[in-house]
């Protein structure tokens, strides 16, 4: 198991990293979430040992490596441009780990045309990294990763610089090789889907510190405060104050009031925030929200309907422009907190 | 265009006019004398001589054993400077790497002047450890040996290794290296299995270009060194000049023609590989403050060469030009030790009646004379034929490279080829400032030719659409490109004139010295005095070409600093 502890790291003067701490074990995949300049990518290179923290401890199977160089951490990094030695063929890629550690040249043979053979490169052995497309060249940068038996493997925002349709095909295919392999992966990315294809588990990190943990599914259904709710665009925003209802609490909003799940206890008259989801509304002649459509957009299995009191909702049908709408909640608000 | 128009082969063949001049120039003064030294050199009885072909083995032997040494150590000095500059950001940066920058363009009479005034018998070093130690003799043997030779050459060429090499680590993806590292390659294997297989193109070419600049290297050798270090070079000199053995001069110039030409097209070989393949990084990636105390001893050991090695030599001169360290000729009792305006005021005087004593104010006037005369020639040349050049095509290609042929060929060659050719002018004044548009005039055209080009013809198009007239349209679009690109041509001719020391050697007659045969003759001449006005003449050259590399160096587009 992987344990990294209480992690602090400065940039430039500033905070990046304020106590960041979490563990992966064998078998697991972790994805680092973040916003651009959250952080992700330095916290990743402190773990490699590419980078030193100012405080803080990383341990692989309760040693402490902190110190260790990278060349002795036995992990494998994918990075974003994937770094392929543009003077050697795809198998000396490959091969260069099992160089650096003294296999023999046929165990690096074997082990090569195996690892090809798992991201589906078999035959492209002698083919030159600068000829490959990008696809390509990411399975190569992987392979050659995972071609050493690493304890740890990270990638950095691995599937960053290709087109959505090869994201989504390689996304598949690594998972396969991520679950196949006992290895302990770290993925970091800033596309949520794309996080929540790959992870066992999501780390959402903001403002140094990671703010959010649990299984996609955890993550996406109970944000937990309003700026994860936010990032993670889950449905719509309301503020307003909390009464205590008949039996159930509400939240009396510029809209309405409107029912409320909460796990928190909060004053009568405290302002809070919770979430509306686009798609727990349905149209009902006698809806307590009513409101005029401001725009409509297809997006596949539903229209996504912007209203001109600042909602978004999914419809099964597309109204009018201009059409006044009623609607009613099936679900209860949704507190993310003061 | 595999079929271009007749309207666009007639503008083509109109801006190829453009280029007569300078192609007869070229002509008259380049292949002229080149087909005569081939004539002189193609003598059967010389050629059947046994003793003929054993000095020329000698001396291209031992030109390849000193330019093969002083390559090493150029790389020596120069690799870990382009580490030390690729990598690490520290205070006053940018004024090491200038620093580096200036002797590549400084005249070898000044750089040999200042290893003299630094380490030479007479050089302060020698002269303060005599007066403190009380020596007789000078205890630092430096002039006259080949390490003062191997020493200026490292001088002169480390700046290369360090900007093709400095410029491929700066863009290296600092990824690969990490890349590497986590793969388990320690420091060492990191720069072996990944670093240097990188660089390979840039080192070679960087190893060629020092090494043909050291083949072909003439002033050091001859003042620092002494006619004693025969390089093909210098014993072409000595052939032609005091011997008389033209036919054997002009065999010696052709063997040194023939190796450079292969040196040349080797480096243009391994040239288009430095451009890298994968993707280039911005330079301020890889860059970073020195840490590790290893770091920052590197980083200490590093800029202290760069004084010793540069920046004292440099301030020799200077300095020795107002210290009075030794005695002067007929100087009787104690030295007066100090500091003193003498020799900048002696410049001024003629204390000698002798009939070819030419005063150094004179050599100056001379320097001056000829300096003018190049810019004028080669502007008058250099212009148009940029401008044929600037419009791609095929004849334009040819045109290059026939324009850059004189870079491939030694000064000492060139001079060896206007004596041959122009035996009865030799009296004239005009060939000294001929030869010296003949080197200037590549130069000026590899200065303006990429400006011209650079000035997009929708530019002029757009300008008269908005309502400029012709006119105006060349004033506000061109001129502002054009003038500066044009000043620092003429500056690079005159720079160049002013410095020229090989052809001018050949050609200058005595009572017309230029500065740097001046400064050459007053250096080999005894007395404090006679030092003391080659200082200060040397010091006034040094401020005249640093001036210009500044000028030159400030007019550059921000975009072609680094190559």
């Amino acid at each position: 198991m992987l344990e990294v502890v209480n992690i602090h790291k400065t940039y430039e003067g500033q905070p990046l990293l304020t106590g960041v701490s979490f563990a992966v074990a064998r078998g697991e995949t972790v994805c680092l979430l973040g916003p651009s300049g959250s952080g992700k990518s330095t916290l990743l290179r402190i773990v490699a040992g590419l980078e030193e923290a100012e405080e803080g401890r990383v341990y692989w199977e309760g040693e402490d490596i902190t110190h260790v160089p990278p060349h002795r951490r036995r992990m494998g990094m994918v990075f974003q441009d994937y770094a392929l030695f543009p003077h050697l063929t795809v198998a000396e890629n490959v091969a260069f780990g099992l160089r650096m550690q003294g296999w023999s040249p046929q165990d690096q043979r074997a082990r090569v045309r195996e690892v090809l053979e798992r991201v589906r490169l078999s035959g492209f052995e002698n083919r030159r990294v600068t000829d490959l497309s990008g696809g390509e060249q990411q399975r190569v940068a992987l392979a050659r990763a995972l071609a050493p038996r690493p304890h740890v493997l990270m990638l950095d925002e691995p599937l960053g610089a290709l087109d959505r349709a090869l994201r989504e095909e390689l996304l598949e295919e690594l998972r396969g090789i991520l679950r196949a392999s006992d290895v302990a992966a770290i993925y970091v990315t800033h596309d949520q889907e794309e996080a929540a294809a790959v992870a066992d588990r999501i780390l959402i990190l903001h403002g140094g510190k990671i703010v959010r943990e649990g299984t996609p599914f955890e993550v996406w259904n109970d944000p937990g405060s309003l700026w994860v709710a936010r990032f993670l665009g889950v449905g719509n925003i309301l503020f307003g104050e909390c009464r205590p209802g008949s039996g159930s609490p509400a939240l009396k909003t510029p809209l309405g009031v409107f029912p409320l799940s909460c796990p928190h206890c909060h004053e009568p008259g405290t302002r809070i925030a919770a979430i509306l989801r686009p798609s727990a509304v349905e149209e009902s002649a006698d809806g307590e929200i009513r409101s005029r459509v401001a725009d409509v957009l297809f997006q596949r299995e539903h229209f996504r309907v912007s209203l001109e009191n600042g909602l978004y909702v999914f419809f099964p049908r597309a109204p009018q422009i201009g059409e006044t709408v009623a609607l009613r909640l099936r679900a209860p608000l949704q507190c993310v907190g003061e | 265009m595999a079929n271009p128009s007749p309207k666009r082969r007639a503008r083509e063949r109109a801006a190829s006019l453009l280029a007569l001049p300078a192609t007869l120039f070229l002509a008259v003064f380049f292949v002229l004398p080149l087909a005569r030294i081939l004539l002189y050199a193609l003598d059967g009885r010389l050629l059947l001589q046994a003793d003929t072909w054993e000095r020329v083995g000698r001396a291209l032997g031992f030109t390849v054993y000193q330019a093969a040494l002083s390559t090493l150590l150029t790389l020596v000095v120069g690799v870990p400077l382009a580490f030390l500059f690729a990598r690490y950001e520290f205070p006053g940066k940018r004024l090491w790497r200038a620093l580096l920058a200036v002797p590549f363009m400084l005249p070898t009479v000044v750089v040999a002047a200042g290893f003299n005034a630094f380490l030479g018998d007479r050089g302060w070093l020698n002269l303060t450890l005599m007066r403190l130690l009380g020596l007789g003799a000078p205890p630092v043997r430096f002039t006259g040996t080949l390490t003062a030779i191997l020493v200026a050459h490292v001088f002169y060429n480390t700046t290369l290794v360090v900007r093709l090499l400095a410029h491929a680590l700066e863009h290296l993806d600092p990824h690969l290296e990490q890349a590497a590292r986590m793969l388990g390659a320690d420091g060492g294997k990191v720069l072996r299995h990944v670093t240097l297989p990188l660089l390979r193109p840039s080192l070679l070419a960087a190893t060629a270009l020092v090494f043909l600049f050291d083949f072909t290297s003439f002033g050091v050798i001859l003042l620092l060194g002494g006619p004693t270090f025969a390089t093909l070079e210098v014993e072409i000199y000595v052939q032609g000049m005091h011997l008389l053995n033209l036919p054997l001069a002009a065999l010696l110039s052709v063997v040194q023609l023939l190796c450079t030409a292969a040196l040349s097209s080797l480096y243009s070989h391994l040239l288009p590989r430095i451009v890298t393949p994968f993707s280039l990084r911005p330079a301020e990636a890889n860059l970073r403050a020195p840490r590790r105390w290893g770091e920052k001893l590197f980083l200490l050991s590093s800029l202290a060469l760069l004084v010793a090695l540069f920046l004292v030599p440099m301030t020799s001169v200077p300095f020795r030009s107002v210290a009075r360290l030794e005695a002067a000729r007929g100087e009787r009792g104690e030295v007066r030790y100090g500091l003193t305006a003498d020799y900048y005021r002696e410049l001024f005087l003629n204390r000698r009646s002798s009939l070819f004593y030419v005063p150094p104010l004179a050599a100056a006037r001379n320097s001056l004379a000829y300096a003018l005369a190049t810019v004028l020639l080669s502007m008058a040349l250099g212009t148009p034929a940029a401008i044929a050049l600037a419009r791609r095509g095929q004849v334009a290609r040819t045109l290059d490279a026939l324009f850059m042929l004189p870079l491939g060929a030694s000064a000492v060659t060139l001079g060896l080829g206007f004596l041959m050719v122009f035996r009865r002018a030799v009296t004239s004044p005009w060939l000294v400032p001929l030869a010296h548009t003949l080197i200037a005039l590549p130069l000026v055209i590899r200065t303006l030719q990429p400006a011209l080009a650079s000035i997009p013809p929708r530019l002029q198009e757009a300008a008269r659409v908005l309502g400029a007239s012709p006119w105006r349209a060349w004033w506000t679009v061109e001129w502002p490109i054009l003038w500066r690109a044009s000043l620092a041509a003429a500056t690079f001719a005159f720079t160049v004139s002013l410095g020229e020391f090989g052809a001018t050697l050949l050609l200058a007659r005595p009572e017309y010295p230029t500065l740097p045969v001046a400064i050459y003759r007053f250096l080999s001449q005894p007395g404090g005095l006679n030092y003391g006005q080659a200082m200060a003449m040397t010091t006034i050259l040094m401020a005249f070409t640093t001036g210009g590399i500044l000028l030159i160096e400030r007019l550059r587009p921000p975009a072609s600093t680094e190559f």
